[in-house]
């Protein structure tokens, strides 16, 4: 007799809802020749003295585990970015803990919070890890819709509103995945404003920190007044550094939280990869110039693309960091998914709908400018033909 | 690097890239950077705007060769004026002085074999000055202009979702 899985599977995982991208690209993936603009990863590879400073290790024969929160050298050089970019000062000892990815800080954390029942809130649109994740440690999501009219931002009132004695957990994203939102000093104040005097801790995801588009000096939430001792930072290599196939990321909090988190680290993962971790080191103290330099093409593209819509008289906030634009597209009176559906099949061009990031992503299409200027223009050109179709 | 330095690194990357593209990248007005381009035109910092081609993903016949020249100087000549005669000639692509065991590097495309031989032959060898030359004939060309040649797409991206 065979096993009877639905019963011997763990309710939540067997009853989470896979990636709401996926059936998409299931379909994107069955054409040929399609124009995607999907795909939420650097187009750049990873600048060639990181990787040397990988082979390097690997010649030298350093394979073997690490200490379990990382490397000395590495978790220094976090700490010394931490404090020159933000003026945040963590402990290299006991305040780091380099991760598999952004996504396994997010998960430890969380792990290490989260008691049954505790509710998290988060922001939506959103990168479609942390609700699945909440769940798994047995915590329940609580979605807080952010609009357009607010430039996707986190309004104080919702914060406020939502909070209740169950609160245990507030997920902060930005620049934010989809919609290249942005949160600025003083929209941080108003936030961290209704936080103090309630236990309410906070991961802040700030994993397209240096991908910002402004003038403003970048600002991390945990550097808010009086913020630091409830909020863990997570960052990484992935989007700065298009590393993402290194799996290096790293976590930064306080002491009190950081040292369970490393059991749970410890216990799962042991130690992230070596060979990465030695490539990371490369990357904080000599990358410097490469983020620039990829900056500033996201930049171009960004604005190209904006000029795109405006003239084709589809709304679109302007978004100052990650590299995703979020249009509007509700005026054609598809839903998100029907109107990507559409594109792809009509035109062969691949955008995720809105939808994908949560409900209130309805109306919208995340596209990604992770890509060349060429492929951007070919993807526009195809854009305007399939617009003046559906406006026949 | 200077504002025209870096405008100059973009369209040594992609010379498709308009003025504004360039600007929105470094955040300056368009028509700085137009101005920019244009004396670096004028002045001859930018000496022109081509294709790469890949000419194996044609019909075209072609050959490329390497060849390495060794000079005599004369009395009262330099390198220039027989870099010059060498430069008239229209299969000649590239001309280099060096460093090293030779003179003059050219590299020049020919369509076929016979056709470079014959320029060594009858028009390289024969310049007075020239007293030997040694043609390296290219087999395969992987890489040019930090591009490569035989990539069918440059995303090296290995998911497809999120």
């Amino acid at each position: 007799m065979s096993l009877n899985y639905d019963e011997l599977l763990n309710p939540v995982a067997r009853d989470m809802k896979p990636s709401g991208i996926r059936k998409f690209f299931d379909l994107a993936g069955s054409m040929q020749d399609v124009v995607t603009l999907s795909i939420g990863e650097p187009d750049f590879k990873t600048p060639w003295h990181i990787r040397e400073a990988g082979i390097r290790t690997l010649n030298e024969g350093k394979t073997a585990y690490t200490p379990n929160a990382g490397l000395v050298s590495l978790r220094r050089a976090v700490s010394s970015y931490m404090s020159r970019r933000f003026g945040l000062t963590y402990d290299p000892d006991s305040e780091v803990i380099v991760t598999v990815g952004g996504s396994e800080g997010i998960d430890v954390t969380m792990r290490t919070l989260l008691r049954l029942g505790d509710e998290v809130l988060i922001p939506e649109p959103c990168f479609v890890c942390y609700a699945p994740l909440a769940q798994m440690a047995g915590a329940v999501p609580v979605t807080l819709a952010t609009y357009e009219k607010d430039a996707f931002r986190l309004m104080p009132e919702t914060l406020k509103a939502a909070i209740t004695p169950k609160t245990k957990l507030l997920v902060l994203s930005y620049p934010n995945n989809p919609t290249g939102a942005v949160m600025s000093k003083s929209d941080y104040e108003a936030i961290a404003e209704v936080l103090r005097g309630t236990d309410v801790f906070v991961i802040t995801d700030e994993i397209y920190i240096e991908l910002s588009y402004t003038k403003q000096p970048l600002v991390s939430f945990a550097a808010i007044d009086g913020m630091r001792e409830r909020t863990v930072v997570v960052n990484g290599f992935s989007k700065a550094y298009a590393m993402t196939g290194w799996r290096m990321g790293y976590l930064c909090g306080p002491k009190e939280l950081i040292k369970p988190a490393l059991k749970l680290h410890q216990f799962g993962i042991m130690s992230a990869p070596t060979t990465s971790q030695f490539a990371a080191v490369e990357a904080l103290e000599h990358g410097e110039e490469d983020v620039n330099m990829m900056r500033e093409k996201y930049n171009m593209r960004r604005k190209f693309l904006l000029r795109t819509f405006e003239e084709l008289e589809i709304p679109c906030f302007e978004p100052l960091g990650a590299f995703y634009v979020f249009p509007n597209i509700s005026r054609f009176g598809l839903s998100s998914e029907d109107f990507c559906r559409r594109f792809l099949e009509e035109e062969k061009v691949a955008m995720v709908p809105g939808s994908a990031f949560g409900e209130s992503g309805e109306g919208f299409a995340r596209i990604s400018y992770a890509y060349s200027m060429d492929h951007l223009q070919i993807a526009v050109e195809r854009l305007k033909r399939f617009i003046s179709r559906l406006e026949g | 690097m200077s504002e025209k330095e870096k405008i100059l690194h973009y369209l040594e990357q992609n010379a498709r890239l308009t003025a504004k593209n360039i600007a929105d990248a470094l955040d300056m007005d368009e028509s700085d950077v137009a101005r920019i381009i244009a004396s670096a035109e004028a002045d001859g910092t930018i000496r022109g705007y081509h294709a790469l081609v890949n000419w194996d993903k044609t019909c075209r016949e072609h050959t490329c060769a390497v060849i390495e020249i060794k000079i005599h100087i004369r009395h009262g000549e330099g390198f220039e004026e027989v870099a010059k005669r060498i430069c008239a000639y229209e299969e000649v692509q590239d001309l280099y002085l060096m460093s090293g065991g030779y003179d003059l590097m050219v590299v020049i495309e020919g369509k076929t074999l016979r056709d470079v031989a014959r320029f060594v032959g009858e028009k390289l060898a024969v310049i007075d000055g020239v007293t030997g030359t040694a043609t390296h004939f290219v087999l395969t060309k992987y890489k040019d202009k930090g591009v490569m040649m035989d990539a069918v797409s440059d995303d090296h991206r290995l998911m497809s979702e999120i």
